[in-house]
């Protein structure tokens, strides 16, 4: 029998953790979480085993006369120690499950908060974002700190040749990628959130408070006036998205696209860029689609007909399903502990034969359903984050890591996912892991492919 | 390097003390709650529960609450099980907004009821987490009925985050483990018993230390928590002698057992030659009628030590006259690195910890060379600044700290739950030291900026 009720082995965590990882992206801001000690703490922990970075995360530190008599006084107090501290630009707050129970109305005491201490000479400006724990994953949490971000920030202006990219929550390494991309086709870009830098970032010549990089308040301030915005995430709503606020507010179009894995994915990618700067694609991605496109030739028989389980974020999910029907492995579960009730309609605009392929696709499971959902499958790999490795030592599965967290595995943060180059780093790893298993399998041990 | 200008937090200034001959007589400040808006790098009430507990093997730990809690401790220490591994697994009551407003009760009941029909554990932990001290779940009345429909002890842990600090939660669980001690047999203990307190058995540590007693001719009854049985638990009652390791977390229960069932109980540690050594002879001469127990544990010593001594003088030889940080969970085991690190040649430049107390503060300072810096409940801007100017080479803490060695350009011994090789016992005074060697010695700190980064 197996339990039903309880969550098993989450394939999710929580709504405030994405917002931290959001807020890290922004220059010279400090997250600051109104809660308990520990949520700052655990996510804290959780982020540094990802990234290996330093990641200082405040708290409000709740106690009982907290709880009780609600989180005003811990919150003034601490916004204005963690100023002192690390002397911020900027500090974007998320609630917790406990400040968002007790009721607190965090927008009037940060009111109040500015109120009195307005005389003191500059106050950092602060971000609001409301993440309750009880409602939605780290994927929500996220989309609302970018979010709430731009509505803090975005000033409405003539519209001027400015491209602005929220890439929804992809590795340092996709993000420099990104950056790379938009420089190439010469448009000026405001990208956010940016933590290719504080998250995976030099060495320390002197001590930091708060890592170098990320966007700065001042690009924020002008995606108000962009000619445009990029937005990826198949299942990301324009009422909870960035470019949806921009859209609405300050009629800056949405251009809303899958994360670009794969080449179909990617090509959408560049020819929006082709549009909006209306110049072709810069040699260099041509030269990456080509090796791409011939590496696809070179590899197809090792992956055609593969079996795969894929599990994540909703929206990687999908964008990883369609590159692997593009090459030809079926994605026969693709599973999400998120629940936006979008994935299989999603999914089915980019893979339409999706029930005749007989893929499966699972919203809001966890791990255990996971397994139960794979009996039958057959597969021949796993793709997800570090948290399937139970069920591929369990299974003898292959695991092929991509995503976050990646906690059991050197270099998390420097792998890519997307556009040509991060397909070819992803089509590379899947190949050559379907030939180990062959290689390892057969009693010749043949050294070569 | 320039960090003069890194201040510290009002009201952290008695938290933080540097010993000079000269200075005043002061008493370090601790036992405080965080200061709001400080990067603590304590965690909370429902942590210091979890860490506690979570070594019990065939015992299902269920997290009531939103998803988080239980997400982020599903497998994190390395707290190894010689046979079932329920504590591998992460449960959740997964509570969503509908559940915070009518209430979770019925949705742990069911939970409850489904995951024991599942797994069949021996006995359930439930963690209350922040909010069900909110909403008012009666979760005594939801264990107790569960526990009679299933035949098995269901037991609560009060440990709402933000009802006090890590240390409250220590007690939750040792109150916890109290409901199970004294409801077993005590049939073919011997009197020359001893139950392991305090030890998690990360890495396989409480079975190193477990062998040496053994070997010594005492039985171990149970060992708590590490590689832990619900049976073993319910018959501890019936030991000589409580042995506690990790003293901050496991002394509430040393005391209610010595109150309740008479059982005395002595402070140790297994950390570094000296300390280990100790550990082995205090047992031995609570057994004064049985003096082969003594000639056993010094032979244990003189082997162990002899087996490690040459490898030791290698190390030692490339350490002597490097600086040491050390920023650990309990005080306590501060004292057995100070030692350790001595042992090696290396001398400490700073040393704190999340929840000592002040007698812990008091012996620290004590042992304390002048010139270093002793502090409580710190954060990573004071540790940053102290390892600077103080100039370690190597910082000892938890995962929370290695990422500020590293930047720093400073090696690093991860002494928390995360670590795989032993650092307990005399094998591990060995592996401790080859770490550290490895570390400080590593030749990449050449190109880190404050050694000139070469360029």
């Amino acid at each position: 029998m197996t339990a039903k009720t309880a969550t098993q082995n989450a394939c999710k965590l929580c709504n405030p953790l994405g917002a931290c990882l959001a807020f890290r992206g922004i220059e010279k801001c400090v997250p600051f979480l109104h809660g308990s000690q520990g949520c700052a703490t655990y996510i804290r922990r959780y982020l540094i085993s990802h990234y290996k970075e330093p990641i200082d995360i405040a708290s409000s530190n709740f106690n009982e006369e907290t709880a009780v008599f609600g989180g005003s006084h811990n919150l003034k107090l601490g916004l204005k120690n963690v100023s002192q501290q690390y002397k911020p630009e900027v500090i974007g707050i998320a609630t917790t499950c406990l400040s968002e129970t007790i009721g607190d109305d965090v927008p009037m005491i940060l009111k109040e908060y500015e109120a009195i201490m307005g005389g003191e000479g500059q106050l950092p400006a602060m971000v609001f974002a409301s993440t309750p724990s009880y409602s939605g994953t780290h994927i929500d949490g996220f989309h609302a700190a970018v979010r709430s971000t731009v509505k803090t920030f975005a000033t409405e202006g003539p519209k001027r040749n400015l491209a602005n990219l929220f890439p929804g929550m992809v590795s340092p390494a996709d993000i420099r990628y990104l950056k790379e991309i938009m420089n190439a086709f010469g448009m000026p870009f405001v990208l956010l959130p940016d933590y290719s830098q504080t998250l995976d970032g030099g060495p320390w010549a002197e001590y930091h408070r708060i890592p170098p990089g990320g966007t700065p308040v001042r690009a924020i301030e002008s995606t108000g006036s962009a000619s445009a915005s990029i937005e990826f995430g198949s299942t990301l709503e324009a009422g909870k998205s960035a470019a949806g606020w921009l859209e609405e507010r300050f009629g800056v179009p949405r251009i809303h696209l899958p994360l670009p894995v794969g080449i179909k994915a990617s090509d959408r990618f560049f020819e929006a860029l082709e549009q909006l700067t209306e110049k072709p694609m810069p040699e260099l991605y041509e030269d990456e689609r080509r090796r791409l496109v011939d590496a696809y030739a070179d590899g197809h028989k090792y992956v055609f007909g593969r079996r795969a389980i894929l599990y994540g974020e909703e929206d990687l999910v999908i964008s990883m399903a369609a590159f692997l029907h593009e090459i030809g492995v079926v994605p026969v579960l693709c599973a999400s502990g998120g629940k936006s009730g979008l994935m299989k309609k999603r999914l089915q605009e980019l893979v339409p034969d999706l029930d005749g392929l007989g893929i499966k696709v699972r919203e809001g499971v966890d791990f255990v359903d996971i397994e139960h959902e794979a009996d039958g499958l057959q597969p021949d790999l796993l793709i997800g984050n570090s948290k399937g490795f139970a069920m591929s030592k369990r299974h003898d599965l292959p695991l092929i890591r991509i995503g976050f967290p990646i906690h059991d595995r050197f270099g998390g943060q420097r792998l890519h996912h997307l556009g040509y180059r991060g397909t070819q780093e992803l089509f590379d790893r899947i190949v050559n892991t379907v030939i180990e298993q062959r290689q390892k399998a057969s009693p010749i041990g043949y050294t070569y492919m | 390097m320039d960090t003069h200008n890194i201040a510290l937090l009002e009201g952290r200034e008695g938290q933080v003390y540097e010993k000079r001959q000269d200075g005043p007589e002061v008493e370090i400040a601790c036992d405080k709650t965080s200061l709001s808006g400080s990067v603590s790098q304590r965690a909370c009430v429902f942590c210091g529960s979890r860490v506690v507990l979570y070594p019990v093997a065939d015992a299902i730990h269920i997290v009531h609450g939103p998803i988080g809690c239980a997400a982020y401790t599903w497998d994190i220490r390395g707290a190894v099980s010689s046979g079932p591994e329920l504590h591998r697994l992460s449960f959740s009551t997964d509570l969503q907004e509908m559940d915070v407003i009518y209430g979770g009760e019925k949705k742990l009941y069911r939970s409850l009821v489904e995951l024991i029909d599942q797994y069949e554990p021996k006995a359930a932990f439930i963690y209350s987490t922040c909010i069900i001290g909110l909403i008012g779940d009666d979760i005594e009345a939801v264990c107790r009925k569960v526990a009679k429909e299933k035949g098995i002890p269901v037991m609560p842990v009060h440990s709402e985050g933000f009802k006090g600090t890590k240390k409250d939660g220590y007690k939750a669980a040792c109150n916890a483990l109290m409901k199970l001690v004294g409801t077993g047999s005590t049939e073919g203990i011997s009197k020359y018993s001893i139950n392991i307190l305090g030890e998690f058995n990360l890495a396989g540590e409480a079975w190193i230390i477990r062998e040496y007693y053994e070997k010594m001719g005492v039985q171990v009854v149970a060992t708590m928590t590490g590689d832990g049985r619900i049976d073993d638990i319910r018959r501890s009652h019936g030991a000589t002698l409580n042995v506690v390791q990790c003293s901050g977390s496991m002394t509430t229960l040393a005391k209610e057992m010595e109150e309740k069932y008479g059982i005395p109980y002595i402070r140790v540690s297994y950390f570094g030659f000296e300390d280990m050594s100790k550990s082995l002879y205090d047992v031995a001469a609570l057994f004064p009628d049985r003096p082969e127990i003594m000639d056993k544990a010094k032979e244990i010593v003189r082997d162990e030590i002899r087996k490690y001594y040459p490898e030791m003088q290698q190390f030692k030889a490339a350490l002597t006259g490097r600086k040491a940080a050390i920023y650990v969970g309990g005080a306590f085991k501060t004292f057995s690195l100070i030692k350790a690190l001595r042992t090696v040649g290396m001398s400490v430049v700073l040393a704190g910890s999340q929840t000592g107390n002040k007698d812990d503060y008091r012996r620290l300072k004590e042992m304390c060379d002048e010139g270093t810096v002793i502090v409580d409940d710190s954060n990573p801007v004071e540790l940053s600044k102290f390892v600077l100017e103080k100039e370690a080479d190597l910082l000892i803490g938890g995962v929370k700290e290695r990422p500020i060695a590293f930047k720093l350009g400073v090696g690093f011994c991860d002494h928390n739950h995360e670590r795989k090789i032993p650092l307990a016992g005399f094998v591990g005074m060995y592996n401790f030291a080859k770490e550290v060697y490895e570390s400080v010695m590593s030749p990449v700190w050449q190109f880190a900026p404050r050694k000139g980064g070469l360029k």
